[in-house]
């Protein structure tokens, strides 16, 4: 960990000259580099955002003209039909010639696969532009769900959680997680939060568990003895707001999309989402109001990075690490963190770009309601997997079943 | 003699049994590889801990039955209300399209339409309601299911329609009806004593099929059920898509018991129909004639067929809209914009898709009608029917909920290499195609006049010449249909395609409950709309084609022997 | 041997009898069968084509001009057939009905011309391309048996074939259709259970069992 976070400092120089300090890394991405001409990579990504899945297009073409690499992209309604399908090869004995090349996952999923031994490499920190990759400042991009990424993935966006709401109805947002508990309670029925197990329902949980429990440090080691005193502050919390969630709490929307047209179709007034730029990018594609603005809560929102992961039967690993190095080009990555394309931060050292790259960063607007970096808060770790889990199961039994 | 007079037709008798083959062994086999994982002790385990399993299961149970119940009901009051008089051709074209609609696009629409900032709230909003913002009512997702039963009953009850339509020839209904009339009976009792039994035993397995389909959706049970807990089929979904892949032998075993319980349900609705016969002999022994129904009877037909019509039109051209609409926020009641911003940077997608999916439905389709062809023309040449006869097995695929035999089908394919492309995917798609072309075309075959090929072979015409020169060209507007139900069977087919094809086959159905995970309606309106454009296309055909070959001859314009 | 002969007919329903017959009919002359609807003579003549129905059984032999019927594929057998309806093809037009009916051999023109000349020699000249559905019912008869006469049979297998039609015309068809058998010296049998038709041949009259019908 140590040697890493030293590694990304003393590549302030740039990428150029850390490939000329280790030539046989460079002999070696030549090879891969014609070994993955004229292959194709099927990337299974959650297909379920047109903005999302225009930018993997755009990505594609680029991927075409400058390594003649042909990205498909597969596109999924949840990751984990990628990783099953990945599982299933497994059991049934395929081990090469598979159908996933690249997967787009963090998390849980990655655990999973992990755990399975479903993932090649270590290949990320081999990659050219790992290099410009921000690992001291954001630690995430290393660790996933408190588990070390060990170089299985390769990071390419950075999210964080925000708060969206539209100014025009409600103009000032409650500004700690207790003004919000008060909000909900004197406005009974206008904000909600997706169906755990849902990614972004168990993240507004992780919230609010940072924001009740004792000493949310904790939720670095796995949980303890003491889980259930621990998390009793959360359920304490979510007794009090349920009555007065939308729909009474009998009924909770889907995922992160459905939240967000609850928000579009005026039927809450609060949203969140796990992109700061989110609000933006969709106000400039005509689907939101841009009267919609986004706020964060005191003390910081949950953060963590996307990564691309390649299974250990795909059939074009050189090619996938083509396109994982080529999502970390800073061309790449400006242009997802554009608000009218996607909104997403960089997972880059800004400092350690030249000029010229740098400066495709700054010539970025931010975006009418993405607050600015300094406004955007600290970002909280992500809680160990055991956490999350153990309260997913318990929210299934405490409210999934029985509305 | 006669039999051995007729010489082998080279091949012919291989098709029956090849047919069955397609039909049985895709399924015994998916099953039985799906159950394995679930039949260690943890599964089960798993999903006895499961406190939303009663729950599920009764959700399963209520709205499997119930809409199946309500759907047939309905169908049954039309058939005897509403068959002979005008408004029934207005309605029998209004539905018949609609069999068309993929079911997750229907289900998307109507959630649109009545979710409390849905358009039915728009329009009414805020000069009516006074609402400025929507209301927090629990339409949608309610913990009764109601929504998603009028969303099964709506998108099951043009095809009972139809199926009873095709079956209601062979009951010879208007005779009986005159003599029940002259009997003193009014219409609906005489329907009842006189029609429904002959035309319920042909309506049973289609029945059973609704029945199996209602209990096992998942589209639907994800857009319009309840989440607290969901109903089973929607559990084992969301158990295998579980991101840490811990719930997979809870999946296997859910799948399981899903399998059970839509058998327990069709035993159960067997039980039912011994009591609803009961009921009926009583009726007939207590000697009312049921003439003061008829007034209520005829009126609740027409509204809940026009009703249900009205619904789905109105929730598709809502997709429409939403295709074409730029910000519209709640409450107004059109778009503030409309644009073809989203069909101009959709369209290269849709065109690759709709190619792809047009190629597989078109190489199902084409298959399913050579063996349906075969296995008929077989039955004509050597009387040759087989063991267990094809129209009881050809349910087997729609009887078997998706979800228990398609993850074992997918372990086959991988194991057998044969999966990740379009002629697999063709391949897993003609056992579904196949049992509705099978439905749809061998009633008109059957029904053709027999003397026809007679006569033909009197005049010396070889079997291969009748059936090219006589059968084929007399069963083309049947054939058409046959092939537009396939093609739409085909376009909406999601599990399969995902599963065998590996995500590397994306058909428009894929593709759009891809794009509905991100709840774009925009998106969901357009492709929605490609999903039903193809089926559309299919049928325009199956109708104008034979007008066309047949401009001249008019006892076959109208399209359809038999 | 010229002829049609039924030599130990016997048609038999899941093992009960309902038809015996043995007889000779000579070429030009027609032999009745009378029997009551629904006691299976339709079904023997199905069975005498070469196309028995599921659940009947036949013995005996059938010889046509001195070849053995019995093991011989209805489009082998050279039996013409005519039921109550003019059972036309829809699809095709007056022409093509004909020349459906036409053996093979000769071409395209040829075959055009000579059923032309058919339609004409029937007083249907000019109906070639006429669609079936817009001819009457007497037009009809005259094109089925037209049909049934260019696949140029040895013999003829009559189903009613007048039952469908009005007085007047049920005189003309009948004449039409024997005048033209007769010509040709085909053998006929005739199945009916109108005692006016099986007079009208002037043949003799059977019933199912072979026994002579005496006309009321």
């Amino acid at each position: 960990m140590l040697t890493r976070r030293h590694f990304g400092q003393i590549t302030l120089a740039g990428a150029g000259l850390l490939l000329a300090g280790r030539p046989a890394l460079a002999a070696d991405w030549q090879a891969t580099l014609a070994a993955a001409q004229g292959k194709t990579v099927w990337w299974h990504a959650w297909g379920g955002d047109p903005k999302i899945n225009d930018f993997i297009a755009w990505v594609g073409t680029l991927a075409q003209e400058r390594h003649g690499v042909t990205l498909e992209h597969v596109k999924l309604a949840a990751t984990a039909d990628a990783v099953a399908r990945v599982l299933a090869e497994r059991d049934a004995g395929q081990t090469t010639g598979g159908a996933v090349d690249l997967i787009w996952i963090n998390g849980e999923n990655f655990a999973a696969m992990q755990a399975q031994g479903l993932l090649h490499g270590p290949f990320a920190e081999d990659l050219p532009n790992w290099p410009l990759v921000d690992v001291a400042g954001k630690p995430a991009v290393v660790t996933d769900f408190t588990l070390p990424t060990e170089g299985r993935e390769s990071p390419w966006a950075m999210a964080q959680l925000v708060f969206e709401h539209d100014s025009a109805r409600l103009p000032v947002p409650p500004a700690t997680l207790a003004a919000l508990k008060t909000w909900i309670l004197a406005n009974p029925g206008r904000f909600t939060y997706p169906q755990p197990p849902d990614y972004l329902g168990l993240t507004f949980l992780k919230q609010v568990l940072y924001g009740v429990m004792a000493d949310p440090a904790l939720l670095q080691a796995p949980a303890g003895a003491d889980y259930a005193a621990q998390v009793a502050p959360l359920w304490d919390f979510l007794d009090a707001v349920h009555p007065a969630l939308w729909r009474s709490a009998r009924a909770f929307p889907a995922s992160e999309p459905a939240l967000g047209q609850l928000l579009a179709d005026g039927e809450v007034d609060i949203a969140f989402a796990f992109n700061p730029g989110r609000a933006s990018a969709e106000i400039a594609a005509g689907n939101l109001a841009d009267t919609v603005r986004t706020f964060v809560l005191a003390g910081g929102t949950i953060g963590n990075a996307s990564f691309v992961a390649i299974p250990f039967n795909a059939a074009e690993p050189e090619a996938a690490q083509v396109v994982a190095n080529l999502l970390l080009d800073p061309e790449v990555q400006a242009r997802a963190q554009d608000p009218a394309i996607l909104g997403f931060q960089t997972v880059l050292n800004l400092n350690a770009l030249n000029a010229a790259d740098r400066a495709r960063f700054d010539g970025l607007a931010l975006g009418v309601a993405t607050l600015p970096p300094a406004a955007l808060g600290p970002a909280l770790l992500e809680p160990h997997a055991s956490w999350m889990t153990r309260i997913a199961e318990d929210w299934q039994a405490r409210y999934g079943v029985a509305p | 003699m006669t039999r051995a007079a007729v010489p082998p037709g080279i091949g012919w008798h291989l098709v029956p049994g090849l047919t069955l083959a397609v039909l049985v062994l895709p399924v015994l086999g998916g099953l039985a590889a799906s159950f394995a994982p679930g039949f260690g002790p943890q599964g089960f385990a798993r999903i006895m801990d499961w406190p939303g399993l009663a729950g599920a299961v009764r959700l399963s149970l209520v709205t499997g039955i119930g809409s199946t119940l309500i759907a047939l009901g309905l169908a049954a009051l039309i058939l005897a209300m509403l068959v002979d008089r005008p408004v029934f051709g207005l309605l029998r074209r209004l539905l018949s399209p609609l069999l068309a609609v993929p079911h997750a696009a229907a289900a998307l629409g109507l959630a649109f339409l009545i979710a409390p900032s849905g358009w039915i709230a728009r329009a009414l909003s805020p000069w009516a309601t006074g609402w400025q913002v929507p209301p927090d009512l629990l339409i949608l997702n309610d913990p009764f299911g109601l929504a998603l039963m009028l969303g099964l009953v709506a998108k099951e009850l043009p095809f009972l329609l139809l199926m009873g339509l095709a079956a209601l020839p062979a009951c010879d209904a208007p005779r009986r009806l005159t003599v029940a009339a002259a009997l003193g009976h009014g219409r609906l009792a005489g329907f009842a004593h006189a029609v429904w039994p002959p035309l319920y035993a042909r309506l049973r397995l289609p029945v059973l099929a609704v029945l199996a389909y209602a209990m096992t959706t998942v589209e639907m049970a994800a857009i319009l059920g309840p989440s607290l807990p969901p109903t089973l089929s929607l559990q084992v979904a969301l158990w295998m898509s579980d991101p840490g892949l811990r719930a997979l032998p809870a999946a296997a075993a859910g799948a399981a018991l899903q399998f059970a319980l839509v058998l327990g349900a069709m035993a159960l609705w067997l039980l039912a129909e011994r009591a609803a016969r009961g009921l009926r002999h009583g009726w007939l022994w207590r000697g009312s004639r049921g003439r003061g129904l008829d007034g209520a009877a005829r009126w609740l037909a027409t509204v809940a067929g026009f009703g249900l019509a009205a619904l789905l039109i109105w929730s598709l051209a809502g997709l429409a809209l939403w295709s074409l609409a730029g910000l519209w926020p709640f409450p107004a009641a059109l778009p503030d914009q409309i644009s073809l911003h989203l069909w101009h940077s959709t369209a290269p997608a849709l065109g690759q898709s709709l190619g792809l999916t047009l190629l597989i439905a078109l190489v199902a389709t084409g298959a399913a009608l050579v063996l349906v062809l075969g296995c008929l023309e077989a039955e004509t040449r050597h009387g040759q029917r087989p063991f267990i006869p094809i129209e009881t097995l050809v349910y087997l695929p729609l009887l078997v909920p998706q979800i228990a035999m398609l993850p074992g089908l997918q372990m086959l394919a991988l194991g057998a290499g044969f999966q990740g492309h379009w002629p697999a995917v063709a391949a897993a798609h003609l056992v579904f195609v196949l049992p509705y072309v099978f439905l749809s075309l061998a009633p008109a075959w059957r029904g053709m006049d027999r003397r026809l090929p007679l006569i033909a072979a009197s005049l010396g015409a070889s079997p291969a010449r009748i059936l090219w020169r006589l059968r084929l060209p007399l069963l083309v507007a049947p054939i058409l249909t046959a092939v537009a139900l396939g093609l739409a069977v085909s376009v909406g087919q999601y599990l399969p395609t995902l599963l065998i094809g590996g995500g590397r086959v994306g058909t428009l159905t894929t593709e759009a409950v891809a794009l509905a995970s991100g709840g774009n309606r925009r998106l969901i309106g357009a492709w929605g709309l490609a999903q039903l454009a193809l089926p559309a296309f299919g049928f325009a055909l199956a109708l104008g084609l034979p007008r066309l070959i047949f401009r001249n001859r008019r006892a076959l314009r109208t399209g359809g022997q038999g | 041997m010229n002829g049609l002969h039924l030599d130990g007919i016997e048609l038999r329903l899941r093992g009960s009898l309902l038809a015996r017959l043995s007889l000779r009919v000579a070429p030009g002359e027609v032999v009745s069968v009378m029997a009551a609807s629904g006691s299976g003579k339709s079904s023997l003549l199905s069975a005498l084509i070469g196309a028995l129905p599921p659940g009947f059984a036949l013995s005996g032999q059938l010889w046509l001009n001195g070849r053995n019927l019995t093991a011989l594929p209805t489009a082998a057998r050279r039996i013409g057939l005519m039921f109550q309806e003019d059972v036309l093809f829809d699809h095709l037009s007056v022409g093509g009905n004909l020349a459906f009916g036409l053996p093979p051999g000769g071409n395209r023109a040829a075959r055009r011309a000579e059923v032309d000349a058919a339609l004409a020699e029937a007083g249907l000249a000019g109906f070639a391309d006429r669609d079936p559905a817009t001819l009457s019912g007497g037009q009809r008869a005259r094109v089925a048996l037209l049909r049934t006469l260019l696949a140029r049979p040895e013999a003829l297998l009559l189903d009613e074939p007048f039952a469908g039609l009005d007085t007047g015309l049920r005189a003309q068809i009948r004449d039409f259709t024997f005048g033209h058998s007769r010509a040709r010296g085909l053998p006929v049998i005739l199945v009916t259970h109108d005692p006016e038709d099986a007079r009208a041949t002037g043949g003799p009259v059977l019933d199912l069992f072979g026994n002579p019908v005496v006309l009321p």
